[in-house]
């Protein structure tokens, strides 16, 4: 069987200016932070991110890697606004495709079943249809003649028609995986991370550890926390830590004082012009030795 | 604090559980304390078949304090984001969301003040408000009630309010009810002919005028508007005793 494994720096190697990316997690849980950082590093630039927007979205704006961010929402949950996200909009410095968080989901469903669009009633009757005009809508094909229509008030009803989210690369963070790329989530909410898998052209996964074939699946772990199996992934990086500083379960938790750091940092471009040169353009095991540094004081 | 010793921020408690009255087996979804401590009281008490969620990928057992550490809470059953849109598109569901704006017909912000290309204040986003308000019943908690959150008109409509569900067809119209509003000052719904917002009651300490300075529209106020009802001494206790003994609502609303 193929073995998948690659680097954290050859994944970004393979990614492209102007490229439409997505990233897995969800706010600022188990999101692919090393990553984020080795993106903010290189030369890249005009990404089009999709994401469940957490630190990934702001750290990305921050260091101008961003043209366009496709999402629900932006949040670093226990901390309400991701104050660099917040600039960077404020600023007018970048797009938005804002849609409400379901919409979101079936775009990526559309995109993993490779259907145009799937209808749902979310969105309609909001303003995501009037800053989204290229958004259309999609009338019912079942009339009130049809042996098919359960509900008379669905006759030909008029749906929000959510296009298929295609990504031209996805990355996700898992705690464990294996060398051929099946990916195990040992927190509860695997949350949409295979379907960015199934959205994108190149999927890749970051994990903590790499084990066995066959190794993932134990008494203790049953094969349910495996939600994510190798014809989905193209390449894993074994990265420690590589979704630090946001939340994952049971590795490790969120690091609340790095991320008030981080976003302190937003108020005062010198601090942040520091906290990029410390903690964003150095190696990742440069990066690791200076947050367990920062843990010891 | 009235005279028999409630405070605001017990009256809003009750106002929130009385969003949940007779709901049956739905998910009650409130953001915000005084909505979370409002829908574990109406589970201690008149809705015990709600069904709660440890905020996180579970549905919880029983109503357990406020501050319940996530790892002493007992769980029913996985509910992760994905299973929420089942939830949410089945319609069993009562969520009680927040409003930064929220203005007459139920139209609420969360997205943006100001222009959507480039915001004066970029909120946290639309979030589930656009599904959520034309798939389930929806309330909405304005802890800091002024012409400032209750405005003439949204800047961007997140939630979906009464005028603009019924322009959008049926497809917006067939699920969508816009319950109740909950502020630090009154109850509100939208129980008028054209589902304008309406004075439901004002809490105990506040007047009908202060509610009406504090409103950045014309709100309609029914001659026979009542106080919002007291606590009874089991929900008090519930609230003091039970819930939330580190009076956490009192940071939310202040007496």
């Amino acid at each position: 069987m193929a073995d998948k494994r690659t680097t954290v720096d050859e994944i970004v190697g393979e990614l492209r200016s102007g490229m439409t990316i997505g990233i897995g997690g969800w706010g600022s849980r188990r999101k692919p932070m090393a990553v984020v950082r080795s993106i903010c590093r290189s030369d890249l630039t005009d990404l089009t991110v999709v994401a469940y927007g957490g630190p990934d979205v702001g750290l990305l704006c921050a260091t101008g890697k961003v043209r366009k961010v496709v999402c629900g929402f932006v949040t670093l949950d226990s901390i309400a606004l991701d104050p660099h996200w917040r600039a960077a909009r404020q600023r007018g410095q970048v797009e938005v495709m804002e849609v409400d968080e379901g919409m979101f989901f079936l775009g990526l469903q559309a995109a993993a079943w490779r259907v145009p669009f799937l209808p749902t009633r979310a969105g309609l009757g909001s303003d995501v249809l009037t800053i989204n005009p290229d958004l259309r809508l999609v009338r019912s094909p079942y009339d009130a003649d049809s042996p098919f229509l359960a509900d008379a008030a669905d006759a030909g009803v008029e749906l929000v028609a959510m296009p298929a989210l295609h990504l031209d690369a996805a990355i996700v963070h898992t705690n464990r995986a294996d060398a051929t790329g099946n990916g195990q989530v040992l927190s509860p909410d695997p949350f949409f991370d295979h379907l960015f898998l199934g959205a994108a052209d190149r999927r890749f996964l970051t994990t903590e550890r790499i084990v066995d074939e066959g190794a993932l699946v134990t008494e203790a772990h049953p094969v349910f926390t495996v939600p994510i199996h190798r014809m989905l992934t193209d390449g894993v990086a074994e990265v420690r830590g590589g979704a630090h500083f946001t939340a994952n379960p049971p590795d490790y938790g969120r690091d609340e004082a790095f991320q008030k750091e981080y976003a302190a940092a937003a108020g005062d471009p010198a601090e942040w012009d520091a906290f990029v040169a410390r903690y964003v353009l150095v190696p990742e095991d440069e990066y690791r030795a200076r947050i367990g540094e920062r843990a010891a004081t | 604090m009235t005279d028999s010793g409630v405070t605001r921020a017990e009256s809003c408690v009750v106002a929130c559980a009385e969003a949940w009255r007779g709901a049956g087996e739905i998910m009650a979804s409130p953001f915000g304390t005084i909505p979370s401590l409002g829908a574990r009281l109406a589970r201690l008490t008149f809705a015990p078949d709600l069904v709660l969620t440890d905020g996180e990928a579970a549905l919880m057992v029983g109503a357990p304090p406020i501050a319940t550490l996530p790892s002493d809470l007992m769980r029913e059953a996985i509910m992760t984001y994905r299973n929420v849109f089942d939830v949410v598109w089945s319609g069993r569901r009562h969520i009680m969301m927040m409003a930064s704006q929220i203005d007459r017909f139920g139209n609420q912000n969360i997205s943006a003040i100001g222009p959507h290309a480039k915001p004066k204040v970029q909120l946290v986003g639309v979030r589930g408000a656009p599904g959520n308000s034309v798939n389930h019943p929806t309330s909405y908690w304005v802890p800091d009630h002024s012409t400032r959150t209750f405005v003439e008109q949204v800047d961007v409509v997140s939630g979906v309010g009464y005028a603009r569900a019924f322009a959008a067809g049926t497809g917006a119209t067939r699920f969508h009810d816009i319950r109740r509003v909950v502020s630090n000052l009154g109850v509100f719904d939208f129980e008028t002919p054209d589902h304008r917002m309406r004075l439901r009651s004002y809490h105990p300490g506040v007047t009908v005028d202060d509610i009406v300075a504090a409103t950045g529209f014309e709100l309609t106020v029914p001659d026979d508007v009542d106080e919002t009802r007291l606590p009874t001494p089991e929900e008090l206790d519930a609230i003091r005793v039970v819930l939330d003994p580190g009076s956490l609502r009192d940071r939310e609303v202040r007496t």
